[in-house]
């Protein structure tokens, strides 16, 4: 079972209490953009097998939508953060360097 | 104006906690940055209440502020006061980003007394309930539906859900606490 820690309510909410946004930091290519990107945009998804970034939403609680860093072969959560952000914060970068040295995901490593 | 009735009307179970209907509940919701001044201060007129920290819940079910989430406050009144009350506050905020919404008939609320009453919604939400501490309100899943309990005293529990899933809230806690259905 995941726990996720909601990063705006604080609590460690249990899997049933979230719903799942799919992938984190998807960038939108929308009108004016070539159909590959297009296409990108819509359909290609990172599959890794460990550290992932994802969405979630905490919509048996707070309400709010947040990210969070696992690995998706241990299911280790690394850490969770807020949704206002581009990227990951680099303290937890940091954290997944030192756990999962070498890592690479989309254009963040 | 017609009579207002909750949607259970008064049920009540007597189980090894009692699970009842707790009447008609004034109840406003609003959202808006709670921490600004002018926020703080409509919500203390309405309910006399401070403003809550991070999950907490001050006052009660005839005069409270319970947290909901960063930019969510629910004041708790009693049920004549919320139409005078939500236009007082619509008023104060004027100039304020945020908004007022009276949701007295969209919700139900249980009380639950007895002992066992941390075991008996342990049973039927993830949370953490044995931890739970007095006057935290927690926001979670009851069994299929979303739900906000707390707790005003060890053996005291309260818990507010949407009015259109009320029938299966008061059938899940009066079966969560039927007689022989004890954990311990």
């Amino acid at each position: 079972m995941l726990t996720l820690n909601c990063p705006y309510c604080g609590i460690a909410a249990d899997e049933t209490e979230l719903s799942p946004g799919g992938q984190a930091h998807l960038k939108r290519f929308g009108p004016g953009s070539s159909e590959d990107e297009f296409e990108g945009y819509l359909f290609m998804r990172e599959n890794p097998r460990g550290v992932h970034f994802e969405r979630w939403r905490h919509s048996n609680g707070c309400g709010k939508w947040f990210h969070a860093a696992r690995c998706t072969s241990t299911l280790e959560v690394f850490g969770t953060y807020s949704a206002q952000t581009v990227e990951p914060p680099a303290e937890l970068r940091k954290t997944i360097s030192e756990k999962r040295p070498g890592w690479s995901w989309g254009e963040f490593s | 104006m017609s009579e207002a009735v909750t949607a259970l009307n008064g049920a009540a179970s007597d189980g090894y906690v009692r699970v009842e209907d707790a009447g008609l509940c004034g109840m406003i919701s609003l959202r808006g940055d709670l921490s600004d001044a002018k926020v703080k201060k409509a919500c203390k007129d309405v309910s006399g209440q401070g403003m809550p920290a991070v999950r907490g819940i001050a006052g009660g079910l005839d005069g409270g502020i319970g947290w909901m989430s960063p930019d969510e406050a629910l004041i708790l009144l009693p049920y004549a006061e919320a139409p005078a009350a939500t236009a007082r506050m619509e008023i104060a905020l004027k100039t304020v980003h945020a908004l007022v919404v009276e949701v007295s008939d969209a919700r139900a609320v249980f009380t639950l007394r007895g002992e066992a009453v941390r075991e008996v919604l342990a049973k039927v939400t993830p949370a953490d309930i044995a931890t739970l501490p007095v006057g935290e309100l927690r926001r979670t899943r009851v069994a299929q539906v979303a739900g906000a309990v707390w707790l005003s005293d060890e053996t005291t529990a309260h818990l507010i859900c949407f009015r259109s899933v009320a029938d299966y809230m008061f059938e899940l806690l009066s079966r969560s606490a039927m007689p022989g259905s004890e954990v311990r």
